[in-house]
C-alpha cells in the first residue's frame, strides 16, 4: 500500500527504510545528514524500533554494528566527513559479514573514491547505490536493505544536499509492513552453554591456536566474497540516445539529473549526444557502459569534482573510445555540497564544446 | 621436574609444557589451555566474569563483546556468544546489541589499552548514558599485547617500553583513574575496583562482578568492574614478583574497593 505525498527526500528516505524493515537507525548530526535522523528518530518508535542520537561517528558504527548482530536490519549515516570517522568499523563490519544500511549525504561529489573504493583499511568494497532524485531514493533505499540481508554487507546509498533537502510527490510504502525475520546466524544469547556459542568477529571463528582459526583464510574468504558480490550484484545503470549518439555524456546522482536533461534538450536542438547515468557505482556498471559508447567517437565524464568516476569510465571503455573530463568542483560559500554550476546551460555548454 | 622450574622466569619459552594437575576448567570456558604469559592476571579475571554468568544462570541469554589485547584469546574460548569489536569501541557494540536485546544480558571485557587510552570516550558516553551494560576493565597499567609500552593507567614512575626511566609527569602527564571518573556519572550505578594478586582479591573480585552482572538484570542503569591484573612480562619482572608488583605500583593508586553501589 502507497501513500503519494509530497515529501521532504530526507523524509521519504527514512519513511523507505522503515518500510523495508529497518528497526534500528543511529548517527551524529551533520549537514546535509541531519534530517535523516530527524525523520528516523520520529518515526522508528511507532513500529518499537530503535533511534539513538549517538554522541560521535564512532559510536554511531559501534552502536548499528552491534545492533546489526542481532539479525535486525540497522543503518547509519553522516555525510563524506562523518563517513571518514567510520571507515575502521566499516572495513571491520565486513568482515564480519554483516548487514548494514549507510546513508551517505554528501557536501558534494567529492566522495566517489571514499564511497566506492571501500574507504577504510583492507581488501573489500561495498555495494554503493546514487539516486538522481526523491522518488528514485525511496526504490534503492528498499533495494539496499534487499542487497545488504542478501550479502551480508554494508551497503551504501550515496545521496547529497538536493536529494536531502528537496521535496518531491512520491510514493512511499506504509512504515506499518512487516520486518523480514531475523535470520538463523544472528545473535540472542540462547547458544551460550550449548558447547558451541556463537561468535561474530571480523576475525572469523574458530578457537585461537587450535585448528579452525585461520586469520589468513578468513581474509581470503572475505576478499573472495567481494569478488562474488562483484559478480553477482547486478549493476544499475540510466542510458539513454546513446543508439546513434555522437557523444555519450556519463554522470551520476543529483548531477546525473541536470546532464540528463541537458542531454534532452541538446536532443531536441538536433544534437546527437546521448547519456549514461550509472546507478549502482559499485559494482560499476562496465559492461553497460562499455555497450552504450561503443558507437560514439567519444566519452564526456562530468562530475562536481576533480574526476573520480571518470577513472571507472576508462575502465569500462578499456580505451575503445576517448574519453573525457567536463568536470570541475563547484561550491557555494556554505561547503555543504550546493554546487553553483549544476545548471543545464552551463552543462550544455561544456557538452557542446566536448561535441565540437 | 621440580616445581620451581615452572616458575622460574618469563625470559625464555618455557622447556617443558606445563602439566595439568587438574581440570578446574569453568564449564563456560571450552579450552583449557590459553596462549598467554605464565602468571598473566587476565585469565583468572576471566574466569571469575564466567563463574558468575553461571552461577547467575546467564549463559543462555549473555552475549560478551570483546575489545583487542591478550584477552582476546578468550573471545574464541568461550561458551557464551561473543561479538569482536574494535580497540576501544566495544562500549558502542554493546550499547547497539542491549537496545535490541533489552532482556539480553550484555557485557563487554577491555583493557586499560582498550577502554581507557583508545576508548574512553566511548566507556564515558556509556557510564553518562545509563546504559544497561556491564563493562570489566582489566587493568594492567601497560600495553601488554605489544610489550609493555606506557597506558594511560600507567602510574607515576612505573617504567615501560615508552617510559625507560618511569612514568614523569612533565614528560607523560599522570594516571587516569577511570573507576573514578565512570563513579561520578549521574547513569552508573555500581562501580568498583579490585585485583587477582591473591586468594581475598580474586574472592572480592567474583563478588564485585556478581554485584554488577546483578545490577544490570535489575535494570539499574551502567555498571563497571576495574581489575587490576598482572602483567610480569609487560613490566619487566620475574613471574613470581607480578603479585607484589601489582600491590606495589598499581594499587596504591587505582584503589581497591566499591566507588559507588546500590
Amino acid at each position: 500500500m502507497s501513500d503519494r505525498a509530497l515529501l521532504e527526500g530526507s523524509e521519504a528516505i527514512a519513511r523507505a527504510a522503515v518500510a523495508a524493515g529497518c528497526r534500528f537507525f543511529t548517527g551524529y548530526p551533520m549537514t546535509p545528514f541531519t534530517e535523516l535522523l530527524e525523520h528516523m528518530a520520529a518515526l522508528l518508535p511507532e513500529v518499537d524500533g530503535v533511534c539513538m542520537n549517538a554522541e560521535s561517528e564512532l559510536e554511531a558504527v559501534g552502536m548499528a554494528w552491534g545492533a546489526a548482530t542481532t539479525g535486525h536490519l540497522a543503518a547509519t549515516g553522516s555525510t563524506g566527513q562523518g563517513l571518514s570517522l567510520m571507515q575502521e568499523s566499516l572495513s571491520e563490519i565486513t568482515n564480519a559479514r554483516l548487514p548494514l544500511v549507510v546513508f551517505n549525504m554528501a557536501r558534494g561529489q567529492g566522495d566517489y573514491f571514499q564511497a566506492t573504493r571501500g574507504g577504510g583499511h583492507g581488501d573489500y568494497r561495498h555495494i554503493v547505490l546514487a539516486p538522481m532524485d526523491v522518488p528514485e531514493a525511496v526504490e534503492l533505499t528498499g533495494l539496499a536493505f534487499e542487497l545488504a540481508n542478501q550479502w551480508r554487507t554494508p551497503v551504501m546509498v550515496l545521496g547529497d544536499y538536493y536529494l536531502a533537502h528537496t521535496y518531491q510527490a512520491v510514493s512511499v510504502p506504509s512504515i506499518k509492513g512487516a520486518a523480514p525475520e531475523v535470520p538463523d546466524w544472528a545473535l540472542n544469547g540462547s547458544s551460550g552453554g550449548s558447547g558451541s556459542a556463537k561468535i561474530i568477529s571480523p576475525l572469523g571463528g574458530g578457537v585461537e591456536g587450535e585448528e579452525g582459526f585461520d586469520l589468513g583464510a578468513h581474509y581470503a574468504a572475505c576478499a573472495a566474497h567481494i569478488q562474488e558480490m562483484s559478480a553477482g550484484v547486478d549493476p544499475l545503470i540510466d542510458i539513454g540516445f546513446c543508439d546513434d549518439a555522437d557523444l555519450v555524456v556519463a554522470a551520476y546522482g543529483s548531477v546525473g539529473k541536470f546532464v540528463r536533461y541537458a542531454c534532452l534538450r541538446l536532443r531536441d536542438a538536433g544534437h546527437r549526444v546521448g547519456y549514461v547515468r550509472p546507478i549502482t557505482l559499485w559494482p560499476f556498471p562496465s559492461e553497460a557502459v562499455h555497450e552504450a559508447v561503443a558507437g560514439a567517437a567519444k566519452v564526456a565524464v562530468y562530475e562536481q569534482n576533480m574526476g573520480q568516476m571518470v577513472d571507472d569510465v576508462r575502465l569500462a571503455t578499456l580505451g575503445a573510445v576517448p574519453v573525457e573530463f567536463i568536470g570541475s568542483p563547484s561550491w557555494d560559500h556554505s561547503g555543504f555540497g550546493i554546487g553553483p554550476d549544476i545548471n543545464v546551460p552551463d552543462i550544455s555548454e561544456r557538452i557542446l564544446e566536448a561535441l565540437s | 621436574m621440580s616445581d620451581e622450574r615452572i616458575y622460574l622466569s618469563t625470559d625464555s619459552p618455557p622447556q617443558e609444557p606445563a602439566a595439568l594437575v587438574d581440570d578446574f576448567t569453568p564449564s563456560l570456558i571450552t579450552q583449557a589451555n590459553h596462549h598467554l604469559c605464565p602468571g598473566c592476571g587476565e585469565p583468572i579475571a576471566i574466569r571469575a566474569a564466567m563463574e558468575a554468568i553461571e552461577e547467575l544462570e546467564l549463559a543462555h541469554s549473555t552475549i560478551t563483546v570483546f575489545g583487542i589485547g591478550c584477552y582476546t584469546a578468550f573471545a574464541h574460548n568461550l561458551d557464551v556468544e561473543v561479538v569482536q569489536a574494535l580497540h576501544g569501541r566495544a562500549p558502542s557494540v554493546a550499547t547497539g546489541i542491549k537496545r535490541m536485546l533489552p532482556d539480553g544480558f550484555v557485557m563487554t571485557v577491555q583493557g586499560d589499552g582498550d577502554m581507557v587510552n583508545e576508548g574512553l570516550q566511548e566507556v564515558l558516553h556509556a557510564a553518562a548514558r545509563g546504559e544497561n551494560i556491564t563493562c570489566l576493565l582489566l587493568n594492567n597499567g601497560v600495553f601488554g599485547e605489544t610489550g609493555g609500552q606506557m597506558t594511560t593507567t600507567t602510574t607515576l614512575g612505573q617504567r615501560t617500553k615508552t617510559s625507560i626511566e618511569g612514568r614523569d609527569p612533565h614528560q607523560h602527564g599522570h594516571p587516569i583513574l577511570l573507576s573514578d571518573l565512570a563513579a561520578t556519572m549521574d547513569g552508573a550505578a555500581y562501580v568498583a575496583r579490585c585485583a587477582v594478586n591473591n586468594a581475598g582479591n580474586v574472592a572480592r573480585t567474583k563478588r564485585y562482578i556478581t554485584r554488577a552482572y546483578e545490577s544490570q538484570m535489575a535494570g539499574a542503569g551502567f555498571s563497571l568492574v576495574e581489575i587490576l591484573t598482572m602483567c610480569p612480562t609487560g613490566w619487566f619482572v620475574d613471574t613470581l614478583e607480578g603479585p607484589e608488583y601489582l600491590q606495589d605500583t598499581l594499587a596504591p593508586v587505582h584503589n581497591i574497593g566499591e566507588l559507588k553501589a546500590p
